[in-house]
């Protein structure tokens, strides 16, 4: 029974269709333990607002069941739900002062006077807001407003808090300030967090664990080293991290390593993540920074030659793009430690890389 | 839109050519009741500019038509039953024209242009018709001649007002926050008060004195619904017109000129508290 109470909300092949037609979500089955930090990550469409929108209770499920705690909530209406959320345009009501807007969810609970103003003082402590109290929203920068949105669904001690792209509004340097902050409020509270985002590093700093979507699926749910070192298909290869894709047929299986011949006649070693058989088409992931320039001779079972195309200065990588195995878009970043290998463009190169990280995918 | 030094010949002869017609809108609208002012402090008892008023001659100007209204009972009566009718009508188109205005922004509402179209109707369907309609209903339902049937008939005329200023100021409103509202646990009901209805007030209230004036200034409906104990102002206006071209009626016209102006505002001053209540403007 451990496992039951560990599990805060569970989505049983829920299905939903606003049009009676297509199916935004298909058969979605997921669970989110207590304490945990999920995040939903897809590109626009890809259905996971509208999960989120479903827990939230703004949605109703066309098919399936959501519990909470072990309870069915399909038929809850929102206000009754006790889930925090926090909006993508912070939806703060501009009538009211910051100390107001969190007051709101504690006066609608009945809670005393005097503990209310006490836990509103907490909460804008605890987002760093504290004497902000009596000014509206629109007296507030972007951030600021971010940070009352937060401290409002956490005001009121709800079990669970789901975030609709709470940063998308804010510049790039506030946003990775308040993703930290985000994740240590809720390392410190214990709260679970369900997070929509469609931007993949802030999952991957944030989470536990991500739900990569996809046309209404969850494509792989991991942990972010997981989802970054081995995706499990191609979509995820592709919409997580900077990726090498390169196709061909598989020629032979051996246990977890496969052979698959590139369309220029290449044979490459690769690991067998999820191709069946010989004659197979492949689409295999490799990601920029595995690649090695001029590898010591014998060191990998895959070295190749290429010819240095363009070169991108980034501070603490070049970003070099070359032609290898018929692809000129081939991605290697050389990391800009001492003593590294200083290249040209139109220069002949080999590169090198490991079985392991190199993961044939079907195609 | 000042004159810019590169405009050429044509951009600064239509300059002075705007501002002529501008002013000669301006003119046209006001001057009617520029000329009624001074005339309600007429010393005789015409409509027409006397010699001495032209002199301007203390002895030409007099308060006596002033004192007619506030003295007589005819006048004092319509006052009375204005004052009772245009308010009860206008809170009960307030409250309606409000709720209409919500729920036709209710994205699920079934044949919402439909709808639109009918409660809007009393405001595009000549008066008469409206007035001739009401006239046969309310009597085969015993409401003809009585306060009720006045009040309901200017409520009807009045909704139209409020459901387009309210729609109006709807379209601008953040339907977020009152899923907000849900979310951190309010009903629907605590959701409206507390969170829609502050921040459509300016709406509310400028839908809320058109219907008003409405009441306050109709005199076709009221003539056909109601019956000589629901005599209003404008009635015993039109009616003093027609009977007795008294200048007691420039006296009320200026009386109502200033009230109107003093609602307006009083009710543009609320407008603008509440809008920067809302965050709106910098305040």
């Amino acid at each position: 029974m451990a496992a039951e109470t560990d599990t805060l909300v569970r989505f049983i092949e829920v299905q939903k269709s606003y049009d009676g037609e297509t199916l935004v979500v298909k058969n979605l089955n997921l669970d989110v333990a207590r304490g945990e930090f999920l995040t939903m990550l897809g590109p626009s469409g890809s259905g996971k607002t509208t999960c989120l929108m479903m827990l939230a209770g703004f949605e109703p499920a066309t098919h399936g069941e959501i519990t909470l705690d072990g309870v069915p909530i399909n038929n809850v209406p929102p206000h009754k739900r006790d889930i925090g959320m926090v909006f993508q345009n912070y939806a703060l009501f501009p009538h009211m002062t910051v100390a107001e807007n969190l007051a709101f969810p504690l006066q609608v609970r009945k809670i005393k006077k005097p503990e209310i103003e006490s836990r509103v003082n907490r909460a804008l402590d605890m987002v760093q807001l504290g004497g902000f109290g009596g000014r509206r929203p629109a007296q507030l920068s972007g951030g600021q407003q971010q940070r009352v949105a937060v401290a409002r669904a956490l005001v009121f001690d709800p079990a669970l808090v789901l975030m609709d792209e709470p940063l998308g509004a804010l510049d790039k340097q506030l946003r990775e300030q308040m993703q930290y902050e985000i994740k240590h409020i809720h390392e410190n509270l214990g709260v679970t967090v369900v997070y929509v985002t469609h931007d993949q590093s802030e999952a991957l700093t944030m989470s536990n664990r991500v739900a990569v979507f996809n046309d209404g699926v969850i494509q792989q749910l991991a942990s972010p080293d997981d989802l970054y070192e081995r995706p499990e298909n191609a979509f995820v290869a592709q919409f997580i991290g900077e990726n090498n894709t390169l196709n061909g047929t598989v020629r032979e299986i051996d246990g977890d390593i496969c052979t698959v011949e590139l369309d220029d006649g290449a044979m490459v070693e690769a690991l067998k993540v999820n191709v069946n058989a010989v004659g197979d088409r492949s689409q295999m992931s490799l990601r920029p920074e595995r690649v090695e320039v001029d590898p010591p001779e014998g060191k990998y079972p895959n070295v190749f030659e290429g010819k240095v195309e363009e070169l991108i200065y980034l501070g603490d990588h070049i970003r070099t793009r070359a032609s290898v195995c018929g692809h000129d878009d081939f991605i290697v970043k050389v990391p800009n430690a001492a003593g590294h290998v200083h290249l040209k463009e139109g220069e002949a190169v080999e590169f090198g890389w490991m079985m392991e990280d190199c993961r044939a995918l079907n195609a | 839109m000042a004159l810019l030094h590169h405009a050429t010949m044509g951009q600064r002869v239509w300059y002075y050519i705007f501002r002529l017609i501008c002013t000669a809108i301006f003119l046209f609208l006001i001057l009617p009741i520029l000329v009624i002012l001074p005339l309600s402090f007429n010393a005789s008892d015409f409509f027409t500019f006397t010699q001495e008023m032209l002199a301007l001659d203390p002895a030409g100007y007099s308060l006596k038509h002033y004192q007619d209204f506030f003295t007589n009972s005819d006048w004092q009566h319509a006052l009375a039953n204005s004052a009772r009718i245009a308010p009860m009508a206008t809170l009960m188109a307030t409250t309606f024209g409000t709720l209409a205005a919500i729920g036709l922004s209710q994205s699920y509402m079934p044949a919402r242009s439909a709808v639109m179209a009918i409660l809007i109707s009393p405001m595009i369907v000549p008066l008469i018709i409206s007035a001739a309609g009401m006239y046969f209903f309310y009597s085969r339902i015993g409401m003809q001649g009585t306060y009720w049937g006045v009040v309901l008939a200017h409520a009807a005329l009045g909704t139209p007002f409020v459901i387009i200023t309210v729609t109006a100021t709807l379209v601008g409103f953040d339907k977020s926050l009152v899923r907000a509202a849900a979310n951190l646990g309010a009903d629907p009901v605590r959701t409206f008060f507390k969170v829609q209805m502050p921040l459509i007030l300016p709406g509310v209230i400028s839908g809320a004195l058109f219907a008003f004036i409405t009441s306050f200034d109709e005199v076709v409906v009221v003539l056909f619904v109601g019956s000589a104990s629901q005599k209003t102002l404008p009635w015993q206006m039109f009616t003093g017109l027609r009977e007795q071209i008294s200048p007691t009626i420039l006296a009320v016209a200026t009386v109502l000129v200033a009230i109107s102006i003093a609602l307006l505002t009083t009710l543009e001053l609320l407008r603008r508290r509440s809008e920067r209540l809302r965050g709106m403007s910098p305040g």
